[in-house]
């Protein structure tokens, strides 16, 4: 690796807090904070959590023709989106295989905003600008745009209280789940919606790059009493596994379908949208594999290992860890479709022997509405 | 560097041992544990084991990852730490007293004097990139 990591506008205020950083896509990013990975869990499932996510791409598609846009790029509906709500969905190419997966805001009548992942940036700003229409201005602001998530149970009184939203009869506790708003927050101007990748409630917020450190310091010391703590990278993917969220690189990547992934519920596809067909050809088809919840005795599978039934290979594990809330090693992992009810029992193959594991129901954690 | 107790002997691999008369009490040091993170799984010799000094003697994963750890001494397995097997966590919280990992019956009681002393570990941990 000869090119210099990036740093988040936040990186001092990691390096302050005594964070252990690591190369993340092209990044210098905090994995965890002296408190550790299991008790920033526990924070997040428990109080409040804030979270630098500033590597994180955001795309604006701005102009008459930018609702459309997106929604021929996205395999949800987002045609249907009013101004003030979000969606998830996939950029796919036109196999019906996965590009990324991504939040798209409708920020304006004219405007949305996507916000994709770190390590694809590039390579879905040249995917979609081979469908940009005249009519929409599309503007990669990634470095300009500081992303700060504030997760948890306390979020909600958390944020609002640093906060003064653009609309005045409005609050942060009454914006709806994927809804999506502009405010100031910690005195800066910022877009702010509920929308995160933990499983708890929680909210983003975008705001510009040199004046991150307001919000984050912010939000930190008016939450300081109900017990938020910054989070890294290292608990933000044990909350998203045991959420049972997709990774881009793990479950998800250009060799994997929507269907096979467990996410054609994302998939509009009564719409045109790039992929459509091969998808719906996927669907009709069933899938040969699928991903599936594990949960595994005696030992932690890693991505990579491979799934056995009867000592042979069947299968490959996408994510593993311990699951600090569920007190589980747990794992999602692709099987063959006819290995893939709850109940059924395979095994992982961890270094020399084969670990006893268990198909389960996910998500693994749900918290209680 | 603190936390590195003058009467063990250690690796540069970042286990200690303790020796009473051939027995050796073997563990992961303070600066190991915390740089593996949260220990979420030990995975030890049975008893009855041979272990060959440098060669693996079994593994510590943390939230993170899987991470190798090697015999400081040669010799038979006479017990492993059934506690540290039930609390992982224990290699975090106690990685000198609680956490220890296995006892051995050494072959070769030259072995441990071969190691570092403290302070030799504490400048080999000191010049660590971390």
């Amino acid at each position: 690796m000869t090119e210099a990591l990036r740093r988040t506008p936040l990186y001092d205020e990691h390096i302050a807090r005594g964070a252990r950083l690591v190369p993340f896509a092209g990044w210098e990013m905090p994995i965890q904070y002296p408190a550790g990975i299991v008790a920033e869990h526990r924070s997040v499932r428990n109080d409040a959590g804030l979270f630098d996510l500033s590597h994180m791409g955001e795309f604006y598609f701005r102009g008459d023709g930018a609702l459309a846009c997106v929604d021929h790029l996205v395999s949800s509906d987002i045609a249907g989106l009013e101004v003030g709500q979000a969606r998830y969905g996939l950029l796919c190419n036109e196999r019906g295989t996965i590009i990324d997966d991504v939040i798209s805001y409708r920020t304006a009548v004219d405007e949305v905003l996507m916000v994709v992942n770190a390590s694809n940036v590039e390579k879905d700003a040249a995917h979609v600008n081979q469908y940009l229409p005249e009519d929409v201005a599309f503007e990669d602001a990634s470095l300009e745009t500081a992303l700060i998530a504030v997760q948890g149970p306390r979020a909600a009184v958390i944020l609002s209280s640093v906060t003064d939203l653009e609309v005045r009869e409005s609050s942060i506790e009454a914006l709806p789940l994927f809804g999506v708003t502009r405010g100031r927050v910690g005195g800066v101007r910022a877009t702010i919606a509920r929308t995160g990748y933990t499983g708890e409630d929680g909210f983003e917020v975008f705001a510009p790059w040199d004046r991150a450190q307001s919000p984050w310091n912010r939000l930190l010391a008016a939450g300081a009493s109900m017990g938020i703590v910054p989070i890294g990278l290292g608990a933000r993917d044990t909350l998203r596994l045991e959420a049972r969220f997709s990774l881009y690189g793990n479950e998800i990547d250009e060799t994997t379908d929507p269907i096979e992934a467990g996410l054609g519920w994302t998939c509009k596809l009564d719409k045109e949208f790039v992929g459509r067909d091969a998808i719906a050809a996927a669907r009709e088809t069933g899938p040969a594999r699928r991903i599936v919840g594990l949960t595994i005795e005696g030992g932690v599978a890693r991505h990579g290992y491979g799934v056995l039934a009867n000592g042979a290979v069947v299968g490959q594990v996408t994510s593993g860890t311990y699951g600090p809330t569920v007190g589980r090693n747990i794992a999602l992992a692709y099987v063959p479709t006819a290995l893939s009810k709850v109940g059924t029992t395979l095994a992982v193959q961890i270094r020399d022997r084969e670990a006893a594991a268990t198909v389960v129901k996910t998500p693994f954690y749900k918290r209680d509405p | 560097m603190s936390n590195i107790p003058d009467d063990l002997r250690y690796s540069k691999e970042h286990e200690w041992v303790r020796t009473e008369g051939d027995i050796a009490t073997i563990g992961i040091t303070h600066f190991a544990q915390d740089q593996l993170g949260d220990v979420v799984f030990v995975e030890l010799p049975e008893k009855g084991a041979s272990v060959r000094q440098h060669a693996s003697l079994g593994v510590v994963e943390s939230v993170k990852a899987a991470s190798d750890v090697y015999a400081p001494v040669s010799g038979e397995v006479i017990e492993r730490n059934v506690k540290v097997i039930e609390s992982p966590e224990l290699v975090n919280s106690s990685p000198y007293q609680d956490g220890w990992l296995v006892k051995v019956r050494m072959t070769d009681k030259a072995e441990p004097a071969g190691l570092l002393d403290a302070a030799a570990y504490g400048a080999h941990v000191g010049a660590q990139p971390h």
